[in-house]
Order: C-alpha cells, then structure tokens, then sequence
C-alpha cells in the first residue's frame, strides 16, 4: 500500500481526486433518476460526499468540507429512510457538485480570492436552501449525523452537543489496521477532546490457534468529559465511519451503555505493531483505500492509464526485436556468403517487417482509450437538456468498450455535445406532441459506437420528429446558399444544414446556439479526418453518423502514380478499381462520367487536376473513392498497392492547397502526397453538378 | 505588404552570415538561423502549390518546403549544377517555427558582416520588390543582400491556391 508519491503537491493529488470523486458520484446521481429506490446508488452518493468531505477537510479544503457536508447530510437521512429520494433531490444535488468542483477550483486559485469566492458562497447557499427544501426540513437542521438507529432519539435539533460529556463505544473492522488505521490515533484523538477514560472490550478476541495476527479484534469504550460536539467526535472517525460501529450517547442521559466490562489496561500492549505513521502521512494512503486501487495507477494532465498487460506484449515485441537484431550483427560480421547468406538476410529482413508492424500496433493501441469515457460526459448532458426543456429524453448507450485514439476521443467530444444538442433541441418533440403523433411520450436518444475496419462509427440517433425539408430548403434559399427551386437529391438537401450559418430553428434558445455549430462540427470532424453523414425520415427522427479514424498517425493507404507523381488515397475511402479503357476514355471527354452498375459516377483525371503535363499511360485505372454516400471516380496512370502510411504535416506554406490533407515518406525516402477524400469528392459532385447545369 | 523586418546587428554592430549565390546576386542570411546545408534532394512536385515553394523533401523524417527564391526575384530559373546546394533554414511563419530549404545556386562561407558597411535598399534602381530586401551590405568588392525571408513567405497564398477548380 503506497501513498502518494513524495515529490508531489498533495493539493493538486487532491484536485485530481476530488474530480475523479465527483464524476463517480455524479453517474451514481444519473442512475439515481432511473431508479429513485436503489439503496445501493444512494450509498454510493453518500460515500463519495462523505470521501470528498473528509479528505476536503484534511487538504484544507473547508469552504468544499462545509458545503459537501449538507449534501452528505441530506443523503444520510435518505439512506436512514427520513426523507425520501426524489427527482428534485437528484437535480439539486447535480447543481450543487458543479457547485463543488467549482469550490475545487477556487481553492485552488487563490486561497480567500474575495469577490469571486463571495460570489460562489451566495450560489452556494442558494443551493443549499434549495437542497433542505427537496429534503422537506425546511428548517436547516444542524447536522443530524446519526451513526446509529439505536440513538435515533437523538436525532433532533438539539443533538448537537451534550453538555456533560459522551460516552462513545466504537469497534473497527477486522482489515482496519491493514488499511492503514491506527486505533491509538482515534483514542489520542479523542484524548484531545476533552477528558478521556479508556476501556478495551476484549470480549470478540478469539482462542489464540484462531486469532489473526492482523486484524482489530478489539471494541473500545470511552467515557468523554467536557463540551465536545457530536460533529467534533464524529470528525475523529470521520476516515473508518463507513464501516465501523460507533454508539454516541450524552452522558446527562445517564443510561448506561452495554454492562461496562472489567476494567483492563487503558490501551492494550497486545494491539499488533502498527506502521509509525503519523496522521498526515496517513491520510493520502487512506483516501486511496477508499477510492480504490485504480486510483492508485492515477495520473495527471496529459497522461493516458495503460492497462499493464499491453506494457507486457509492448516489452515482449522489443525482447524479439532485440534477438534479431543480435542475429542481424551476426549475419553482418561473418560476411553474406552465397545463396545461404541471402536465404538468411531475407528471413531477418521478414522478421524485422514483422516486428515492426506489431510494434506499431501495440504502440498505437497503447493510445487508445475506451469511448466510454467520452459517453460518460454525455449522461449529465441529457439530464440537464431534459429538465431544461420539459422533455423526457431516454439515452441509450451502445458499444462503450469501443476504443479510441486519446486524442481524437478528446477533441470529439465538442461536436458530439452539439449534436445532443441539435437532437434534444429540435430533433425531439416535446410529451404532448410525441403522443399526438402517436409515439411514446419518452424520447429515446440513442449513442452507438462501433469500429469498422480502421474507422470507428459514432451514431447519434433520435426518434424524433425529422429534419424538416421544407424548412431547410426555405432557410437555404433565404440565406443565398441554394437558388430558389432549385432542385437538390435528399442527400444534398441535408447536407445543406452543415453550411456557414445554417439554422433551422425557429426559436432560438439556449440550447443549440445561434446557427453556429453544424459548420464547426462538419470542419472538427474532417480535420480529424472523419465525416459525417445525416439521414433523417419525416416523424421517425434522424442519424448523425460520425466515421472517425482510429488513430491520427498512421493509415492504410492506396498508393498510386499520376504523371511522375505518387500519391497515396486513404484505403477507407477507396471502394473499388476499375480500368478506364481506352474507348470509355475517348467517349467520356468533357463528360467525365462513367457508368458503374446503372449508376453515373463523375470521375475526375487527376492528371489534369494536377497538371503534370505528361501523356496519359496506356491502362489507366478510376480508383472509385467514397464519402457520405457520395462517390468520385479517380483516373490514376497506375495503381501501384497498398502502404502503409505514416502522415505528416505539410508546412503551413503548403496546408492551405486544397486535394492534400498531408504527406507520406516512401520507402525509397521519397515523398508522397495524401489526397484529401473530402475535398475530391466535394470538387467531383461540383463538376457533376456543372455538367448537369449546363444539360 | 508589412514592414521590412529589422536586422539583427550585434552590440559591436556585427552580423555573423552565410553568403551564398542565387542567379548572378549574392545573398546572406544569419547564421543563427542556418540549419544544415544539403546536397539537392529528390523534389517531389506540390501541384496547386505557389510557384515559390512549388515542392517538399523529405529532411530526415520532415516534410519540408524547397523554396526557390529566384521566383520571389523574378529571376529566370536555371538548370541545376554540381555547385547547387539546399541550405535549410529555420524561421517564424504564422507564429510557427518552419523548416524551409533554399535552393542555392553556390554557397561560400560564414562571416561577418559589418552594420557600418551596409544600407537601406534603394527606392529606384533596384529590380526587386524593395520590401523582399532588409539591407544591402559591402564585402570586400561585393554587396551582399539580406533578403526579407519573413515577407518573401508571408507573400505566399496560405489559404487561396492556384489549383484550377
């Protein structure tokens, strides 16, 4: 069991906690609303307001202590079943862990930054009023941390303090001391309160041949003199209070506890050797105890978790590489001799492409992160889209274990947040509307996840009312982007909400901005070098489908030669070859359209796109390449095979030529430049388009 | 067109350059700013891109520009030689650190260049855009010229391309 590490600032392991905390506690939240009764999601609420509080209070946290002990409270008296869980307690308690983290921050900033923490405390309260109204005691109550229903009597508004002392009775789990606690802290704590008389109960421990060494078999009795508060004993305990059993009764009470037994020594000698550890070294290995052992392995900013069995095949691919490396020096030092020397060089030469192509994968999957992580943030999303337009929206995740280059996971999540949006804003009908139609009045809103090949597809579906035509068309031909009557296949029609400026809504509200957003989503996507396709069906709702890369660095890609040039077509893109014969090529001038299985496919000659000034090879080939339904022929002078491409950027004295979205080195450590998919199949339909203009 | 950019003289009013010839004019650029000095390379044609920077290479494992400054001078464009030479540079464009080589015709050597010995460009006289020279310098029987790399490139059409649509 291992704190945390000494170099680093405890504040910050705390933040990274603290927010870790409160994205558990938040998804228990969201489940919460779909099962108000589960005892099980309440206490894991509970624990995580309790965790963030004891450890806010340790890291100097107090403003986050003080307002993360109300919520605590609230829910205590939900778990004992003295107020039940309700939609609004949910939704309050939602607001108030923004609240929280907003608290995280602050702290963090500057300790006592006046106006902004004076304005975070009014937020606060607000909430706070609004959380002891969703509870139904509209009073305030202090702290009614009850720890046991034995002294529910105590529960009242004047539990707080008892004038006379306590007389507190607490037994620790079995594991207590392997968790890091030590029973004489709590005792020299409790010491400090005020006047202490200590008794062991020694009645649990078993016949020697039985007893665990490592485990607390003992109870413990205090009798407390003095004014300590409830709170203030309860704060002693407040790392083991989960599990422990701890009986508070006010001494004026004067009933006595279980029969006090036989004195004993104050603190036991036969207590097991306890690590030495002082109490702030104990509480970060504490904290992690309670957080678990993933949090172990946390890390901070730009770091990615690597499950540890893909560091195992990572090592055992350079173990490899490492023996034909030795087996290559070999070779070299006692010279290629003959046919035999070259069988052998070949083998190595095998095994090293071998090698390296498993290197690379295992090297890229370390990368890559699960999309659930990416889904998770969309849940508070829903929620909060649904309260605040009066909808009942169901979202359904599918395909979570999916995984994702980091980075790319990373910047997805923006467009993906506005295509909720889009769907819970316009795409689904408010109750009334959805049963009038006949639907069910809950809308469903569904994220799917899936990898294809070397894409991953993100669906994002509704059952709602439909991409309005009409509308759209109307829209389109006001703002100039089509002329009026204009006649557009659906494909296109759609397409046209993802233009400059396009918004559909007739009212604008704070949802889904102002006509900014479709355009922004469309260019995120394709600089990830992904697309993105809408289907809609009138009344039955839409699709937003993403295809997504699965790694920013390397692609299979088709490599071809144009003119002198070569070139290399994303392999994802590309859905067949065929020859252009010579015949089809003379027909086809100033066409430039072939027939493909009763369908007209616009191609264009790369070689005049590119101008390369040389005579067209004799079997010249279309590389057919598609995005979004649409496809694009491309004549190439030759297909010379698949590569696999590792993409760099060009300079920015070259990033702004449209047809390339990067480049390649060759194995002869030539160049060869990535043809842009999106751009050529939007350049190919504009030809198409011209030439259907033009009869 | 911006502002010519300032040259960079020392305290003692000293430059430490690389002179090198393109066409029949002989050019300097700092020191400081020379990356390497290679060999020609295998070019690999940039359709659609400006005539200035029409190719890339591949500079170990880098994708960068050749830029042949001849175009930027209206020079005519000339066979290559044995003498030929592509000095990498490195310099700031749109706030990003960019590799770029330069196609020479002949490099010489690094000196130094002193501020006493140099001048503005001429308004007349000149047949180049005055704002593509920073400063005119003497050595020994020649002058030199220290082109104006940062508006030479900020010329380039980042976003528009000469590609036919």
């Amino acid at each position: 069991m291992s704190g945390v590490g000494e170099g680093q600032d405890p504040v910050a392991a705390f933040r990274v906690e603290a927010a870790d905390l409160l994205d558990g506690t938040e998804q228990a939240l969201l489940d919460l609303t779909h099962d108000l009764g589960s005892r099980e999601l309440i206490d894991t609420v509970f624990r995580g307001m309790h965790t963030l509080k004891g450890s806010g209070a340790m890291f100097g946290f107090d403003a986050l202590a003080a307002f993360t002990h109300h919520c605590e409270t609230a829910f205590d008296r939900v778990r004992k079943g003295l107020a039940p869980a309700t939609q609004e307690l949910v939704a309050v308690t939602l607001s108030a862990m923004d609240h929280m983290r907003a608290l995280v921050e602050v702290q963090g900033q500057a300790s006592g930054a006046g106006l902004a923490a004076a304005g975070i405390a009014a937020a606060g309260e607000a909430i706070l009023a609004q959380l002891h109204a969703a509870i139904g005691d509209t009073a305030a109550p202090p702290p009614a941390t009850t720890r046991d229903a034995a002294t529910g009597n105590s529960d009242g508004g004047d539990a707080g303090e008892a004038q006379g002392g306590w007389r507190i009775a607490f037994r620790l789990p079995a594991d207590a001391m392997a968790n890091g606690t030590n029973p004489l802290i709590l005792l020299d704590e409790l010491r400090d309160l005020g006047e202490a008389e200590v008794v062991a109960q020694t009645g649990a421990i078993p016949p020697l041949d039985v007893l665990e060494a490592q485990e607390c078999h003992l109870g413990w009795e205090v009798t407390l003199r003095g004014p300590a508060t409830r709170e203030a004993i309860e704060d002693v305990f407040i790392f083991v209070m989960d599990d422990m059993d701890l009986r508070l009764e006010p001494l004026t009470a004067a009933a006595p506890l279980a029969p006090p037994l036989p004195a004993a020594a104050q603190t036991p000698a036969e207590t097991p050797a306890q690590t030495p550890a002082d109490r702030p070294a104990q509480t970060p290995a504490q904290t992690l105890a309670e957080t678990g052992p993933a949090r172990a392995a946390r890390a901070t900013g730009e770091s990615v978790r690597v499950p540890a069995e893909r560091l195992d095949v990572l090592m055992d691919r350079v173990g490899e590489l490492v023996i034909v490396q030795s087996r290559l020096a070999q070779l070299a030092s006692g010279g290629i001799n003959g046919p035999a020397g070259e069988l052998a060089l070949r083998s190595i030469s095998e095994e090293v492409e071998r090698l390296a192509s498993e290197l690379r994968d295992t090297t890229m999957v370390l990368r890559m992160v699960p999309i659930a992580t990416l889904f998770g943030r969309f849940r508070r999303l829903v929620h909060d889209l649904a309260r605040e337009t009066g909808k009942v929206i169901e979202l359904v995740t599918d395909g979570e274990s999916t995984e994702i280059d980091k980075t790319v996971s990373e910047r997805l999540a923006d467009p993906i947040v506005h295509l909720i949006r889009n769907s819970c804003d316009h795409g689904l009908e408010p109750p009334e509307e959805r049963v009038a139609a006949g639907k069910p009045a809950g809308g469903r809103l569904r994220l799917a996840a899936e990898q294809a090949g070397g894409e991953v597809l993100i669906t994002i579906a509704d059952d709602g009312r439909g991409i309005d035509r009409e509308r759209v068309r109307a829209k389109a031909e006001a703002n100039g982007l089509i002329q009026p009557g204009q006649v557009l296949a659906d494909g296109e029609l759609l397409q046209l909400i993802f233009q400059p400026g396009f918004s559909t809504a007739a009212q604008v509200t704070n949802l889904s901005g102002r006509g900014v957003g479709m355009d922004v989503v469309k260019r995120t996507i394709e600089a990830l070098r992904g697309t993105i396709d809408v289907t809609s069906q009138p009344g039955r709702g839409s699709v937003m489908t993403l295809r997504i890369p699965l790694t920013l660095a390397i692609i299979e890609g088709l490599l071809v030669r144009v003119g002198e040039g070569k070139y290399v077509i994303p392999l994802a893109a590309v859905e067949e070859c065929i020859e252009l014969s010579l015949e089809d090529d003379i027909r086809s001038r100033g066409r430039s359209m072939i027939q493909l299985r009763e369908q007209l496919v616009p191609f264009l000659r790369l070689r005049e796109l590119f101008d390369t000034g040389t005579r067209p090879d004799a079997f010249q080939k279309i590389v057919v390449i598609a995005t979004g339904g649409e496809r694009v022929g491309l004549v190439v002078d030759q297909i010379i095979g698949s590569h696999q491409t590792v993409i760099k950027s060009m300079s920015c004295l070259h990033r702004g030529i449209p047809s390339f979205s990067g480049a390649t080195i060759l194995g002869d450590g030539g160049v060869a430049l990535i043809l842009d998919v999106v751009q050529l199949v939007a350049l190919g339909q504009q030809q198409e388009e011209r030439l259907r203009a033009a009869g | 067109m911006s502002e010519r950019s300032t040259t960079e003289w020392d305290a003692s009013g000293q430059l430490e350059v690389l002179t090198f010839d393109i066409g029949d004019e002989r050019l300097a650029i700092e020191a400081v700013s020379i990356r390497e000095i290679l060999d020609l390379l295998p070019e690999t044609r940039v359709p659609g891109a400006a005539a200035l920077v029409a190719s890339v290479v591949n500079f170990r494992g880098k994708i960068i520009p050749i830029a042949d400054l001849r175009v930027a001078f209206g020079m005519p464009i000339q066979e290559a030689t044995a003498d030929n030479r592509i000095v990498v540079i490195e310099t700031e464009l749109d706030g990003e650190a960019t590799q770029i080589g330069l196609r020479t015709d002949k490099v010489h050597e690094v000196t130094i260049l002193e501020r006493a010995r140099s001048s503005e460009p001429p308004v007349l006289g000149m047949r180049w855009r005055r704002q593509y020279v920073r400063e005119l310098v003497r050595l020994a029987e020649d002058v030199v010229v220290i082109p104006d790399l940062a508006n030479i490139f900020g010329a380039v059409p980042g976003a528009a391309s000469t590609l036919q649509h």
